[in-house]
């Protein structure tokens, strides 16, 4: 099948070393700054904080959303956390977890709404989408870190790529479904795009982007150990650990904190959305 | 001046529209254009004029392109080719934040699956066109909750559009519309989605409220009754184009064609044509002055037994029966002595329908009075004909 030869590494690689870096490396830094200055903030906020204030807020927090019986697994959870010891790596997870679904929202909200309003956007988002759903992760972990360094911020980066689709998406399809009868009657009353777009698409949406929301929330848990492969602090170390020693006992103490994690917060989201709808 | 001026009004969905649209004006026809290229063509060089304060009907099948006539006229859809004018503006011509304020300022609509915000109350709903106009939000909502209570819904100011049933949710979209204040009123088969008997209050509520503040109403609709009904005048949309315009009597009586009078031959005529329609013209009368004598010739000379009596400005005063008029030859009585003056009178626009009863009983001709005039005898045969000949009318042309 070579009927040509199509050396895409070295054009890779060339690119990258002689344009990108050198271009663009002062840019990626200022990215980097400001997105480890967040990301410790974070971190420091959610360590520095006594154990049990946390998990009072978080338990009180899933007792207003969702009702007892979640705030009665979340103090399970967190009485898990810290009798297996792992508080402070839940924390530092949690906070690359909140970092990167802030920036998804920020970044994919928006552009769900684009993409919903203008077909062409749509037509040129929807692909690479795709791709960044498909790509296999450790692809884009090597220029993560080439660009990024180790630690913290390129697993923001990492967890942003992986993480954002659905909330772009979910964004999209909510503006899609809100009933073209009620669009079209606020328009005959003559609401600009805005108007429209606040007053009637953005809430009729707010349940299917909230979803979208949990969504990203829980991808951007599940990348909590492929995160820590490039140098992330957190629970995502400890499963690395028990691999790399075969260590069966301390990879399930770490995963099972994950997953604690992970259903504390899809409920509490999940909570969110009813409550909205 | 017309409110809405509409001429020419096209629409041709798809592709390229222009050059539909020279199709068009090389006279093929909507299914050929639709064979050769593809396009749809949905309004077909509408022409119309709506005056002040009318309820104008446009009437057609699904698919007859009429609501996306209506969408036009507020540029829901953008128009191919035409002209649309709103009281001498041109719609058509407009940027969009001109329209914008045209939308606000002059068209309100009424949807016929309602369009109300399903996340706003009763209220917020109401008050929507004034809050995107930016209107105070205690002056918008005194407004709101004055139309709120003018369409009948005083008390469901915080209620849900899911928590009422479909007829009040109307009434919704009703109150939305009337507190812009528009001149002009939009309505999208506003009552089709609705149950026979609420779409009937629906309707006489429209005609209520219209009687009162005088607006100018487009109204779309599939259903015959409703048009004839409502309109004051009738277009009939039949493949985009318009095939007749003219009031509900002239559709019936003189239909332009045959698509037009196989619309109406199933039409309860009963509850279209009154009294106006089928009275004739008082010729057996009689005054006062002119004294029992010359009744009783009158009514020989027509062979009635029974005759009306008018005073000489021809206010209606009663009915003289021939027994009645001998006795009071007879007996050298007044004529105001034997005079029936109680007899059943009708109105002018009283309806067909209603008059069946009154002929069932009635043992004379019924009078037609307005103002206290007497303009018009209905007998029971003319009520019977009105009724049955329209019918073989269309027959006769078939």
């Amino acid at each position: 099948m070579n009927y040509f030869e199509f050396p895409l590494e070295d054009i890779t690689n060339d690119f990258v070393n002689n344009w990108l870096l050198p271009t663009l490396s002062g840019f990626f830094d200022q990215i980097s700054v400001i997105l480890r200055s967040f990301v410790d903030a974070v971190t420091n906020v959610l360590t520095s904080t006594p154990a049990e204030v946390i998990a009072i807020l978080l338990i009180a927090l899933a007792w207003w959303i969702s009702g007892k019986g979640v705030a009665l697994f979340a103090l399970i959870g967190m009485l898990y956390l810290g009798s297996v010891d792992l508080w402070t790596e839940s924390m530092q997870t949690l906070a690359i977890v909140i970092v990167s679904t802030i920036i998804s929202v920020l970044i994919g909200i928006p552009v769900g709404i684009l993409s919903a309003t203008n077909s062409v956007i749509d037509k040129t988002v929807r692909p690479i989408l795709d791709f960044m759903q498909t790509l296999p992760i450790f692809v884009y972990l090597i220029p993560a870190i080439l660009l990024f360094g180790l630690g913290g911020v390129p697993a923001v980066i990492a967890t942003f790529v992986f993480a954002v689709p659905p909330a772009v998406r979910m964004t999209s399809l909510g503006i899609k479904q809100v009933p073209g009868e009620v669009v079209e009657a606020s328009r005959a009353y003559g609401s600009t795009p805005r108007q429209l777009l606040i007053k009637v698409q953005l809430p009729l949406a707010l349940p299917t982007i909230m979803a979208g929301v949990n969504q990203t929330i829980m991808l951007a848990l599940s990348m909590a150990v492929v995160a820590s492969m490039i140098g992330a602090p957190g629970l995502g170390s400890i499963v690395l650990t028990g691999i790399s020693q075969v260590n069966v006992g301390l990879g399930l103490t770490g995963g099972l904190a994950i997953v604690v994690l992970a259903i504390v917060l899809d409920r509490i989201t999940q909570g969110i959305t009813n409550k909205v709808k | 001046m017309n409110k809405i001026e509409v001429k020419n009004l096209t629409k041709i969905f798809g592709s390229h529209p222009q050059q539909g649209l020279k199709r068009l004006k090389n006279g093929e026809s909507k299914d050929e254009i639709l064979d050769k290229t593809g396009m749809t063509v949905g309004v077909n060089q509408a022409n119309f004029s709506v005056k002040p304060g009318e309820i104008f009907v446009i009437m057609g099948l699904s698919g007859s392109g009429k609501s996306t006539l209506i969408r036009l006229i507020n540029r829901l859809i953008e128009p191919t080719d035409g002209e649309i004018s709103i009281d001498g503006e041109s719609i058509t011509r407009m940027d969009k934040n001109q329209l914008i304020e045209v939308r606000r300022k002059k068209l309100a609509m009424v949807f016929q699956k309602f369009g109300l915000l399903p996340h706003r109350t009763v209220l917020n709903n109401v008050a929507y066109g004034l809050e995107l106009q930016g209107t105070d939000k205690q002056e918008r909502e005194n407004l709101a909750a004055k139309t709120i209570e003018d369409v009948g819904l005083k008390g469901y100011e915080n209620s849900y559009p899911s928590e009422l049933s479909g007829g009040m949710q109307q009434r919704v979209g009703l109150a939305r519309a009337l507190t812009n204040d528009s001149d002009i009123l939009l309505m999208d088969e506003a009552f089709s989605a609705l149950d026979p008997i609420i779409r009937k209050e629906m309707q006489d509520e429209l005609i209520r409220l219209q009687s009162k503040l005088n607006k100018t109403v487009l109204f779309i609709t599939h259903d015959l009754d409703e048009a004839l009904k409502l309109g004051d005048r009738i277009a009939i949309m039949k493949d985009g184009q318009i095939v007749q315009i003219g009031t509900s009597e002239e559709i019936l009586e003189n239909p332009a064609n045959t698509y037009v009078s196989n619309f109406v031959r199933d039409v309860d005529r009963s509850k279209v044509l009154n009294a106006s329609h089928v009275m004739k013209k008082p010729e057996v009368l009689v005054t006062y002055k002119a004294g029992v004598r010359v009744a009783v010739r009158k009514m020989e000379e027509v062979g009635a037994s029974s005759i009306f009596v008018v005073d000489k400005d021809q206010n209606f005063k009663g009915l003289l029966t021939i027994d009645d008029a001998i006795r009071a030859h007879k007996e050298q009585l007044p004529m105001e002595d034997v005079l029936i003056d109680n007899v059943q009178v009708i109105t002018p626009d009283t309806l067909l329908n209603d008059m069946v009863g009154l002929a069932v009983e009635a043992k004379y001709p019924i009078a037609v009075v307005a103002d206290g005039k007497l303009c018009g005898i209905v007998s029971r045969v003319s009520i019977l004909s009105g009724l049955v000949l329209g019918k073989e009318r269309e027959e006769v042309m078939q």
